[in-house]
């Protein structure tokens, strides 16, 4: 049997790799996809807790398929985001969207 | 070694492989399609940890449609895609940074926590975690409030997406 700290090192490993991706790229789309890798190990985590703990309580399946649909909204808003960016600036580099900086 | 130990490893090593990919290829097709390998190896962990429903569910929303979604945006911004500049910041190495220390901050947290390294009970004959799970979902005791806001934030997001990018023009 899989120890549960495996389970928790690989989520922790994937979500440093969502973290970096998220910290250092310099396309939008890209910090974006290392978000979905943050949502991810954290929906490893919660379904790993389910299975080591009572399974008949179902509390970890339930927020990871939150998760599920957060993750969703979250994608859909970001990319029309993008794409609206893209099309009155001509960019999506998120070094030159400094509007807001003064 | 059991063959159980033997398969998450490899699937463990293959995901953590493709999410490596993700944030340092320069292609950004090749970052979401590699972003697609990684998703599949999240669900194969969800199979691994018996939980069927959700690693459907895994393959079905992510792979089948915010991935697709993804490649579709990175298309659709194609001008930047093979940008000829870098594609990390000037301040990548602080990221990097970050990231290794959370590594580092977790693994020293689950390492001084006892009582991890118990093997999960065995399901019970007979438990049907699919049913249990809509049961929960659906009851007023449970989960059903979480479940219709989850909802309503999805349609939320629905209209706010179709309005943020409708071209007015």
């Amino acid at each position: 049997m899989i120890p549960l700290s495996w389970y928790l090192f690989f989520s922790a490993a994937l979500f440093s790799i969502g973290l970096f991706g998220a910290l250092s790229r310099r396309n939008a789309v890209a910090i974006l996809l290392g978000i979905e890798l943050m949502l991810n190990s954290v929906n490893v985590n919660l379904v790993a807790f389910w299975r080591y703990g009572d399974v008949s309580m179902m509390a970890g399946q339930v927020f990871a398929i939150i998760v599920f649909a957060v993750a969703a909204a979250e994608v859909s808003v970001g990319l029309a985001l993008v794409i609206s960016v893209y099309r009155r600036r001509n960019t999506v580099i998120a070094e030159d969207l400094d509007m807001l900086k003064w | 070694m059991t063959p159980e130990k033997i398969i998450f490893l490899i699937v463990a090593g293959a995901t953590l492989a493709s999410g490596l990919m993700v944030v340092t290829t320069r292609n950004l097709i090749h970052a979401a399609l590699w972003l697609v390998a990684t998703l599949f190896g999240v669900a194969a962990v969800f199979a691994i940890l018996n939980a069927g429903f959700i690693a459907v569910v895994q393959i079905v929303v992510y792979v089948g449609a915010i991935a697709i979604l993804f490649i579709f945006a990175v298309m659709l911004t194609r001008k930047d895609m093979r940008d000829s500049g870098p594609q990390h910041n000037k301040n990548w190495w602080a990221g990097a940074l970050l990231a290794v220390m959370t590594f580092g901050g977790l693994v020293f947290l689950v390492q001084s926590w006892a009582s991890l390294s118990k093997a999960a009970a065995d399901i019970p004959s007979g438990f049907d975690a699919v049913s249990q799970l809509g049961n929960q979902l659906t009851s007023p005791n449970a989960y059903v409030l979480p479940f219709e806001v989850a909802s309503v934030l999805l349609l939320a997001a629905m209209v706010g997406a179709v309005y943020v990018a409708f071209n007015r023009k």
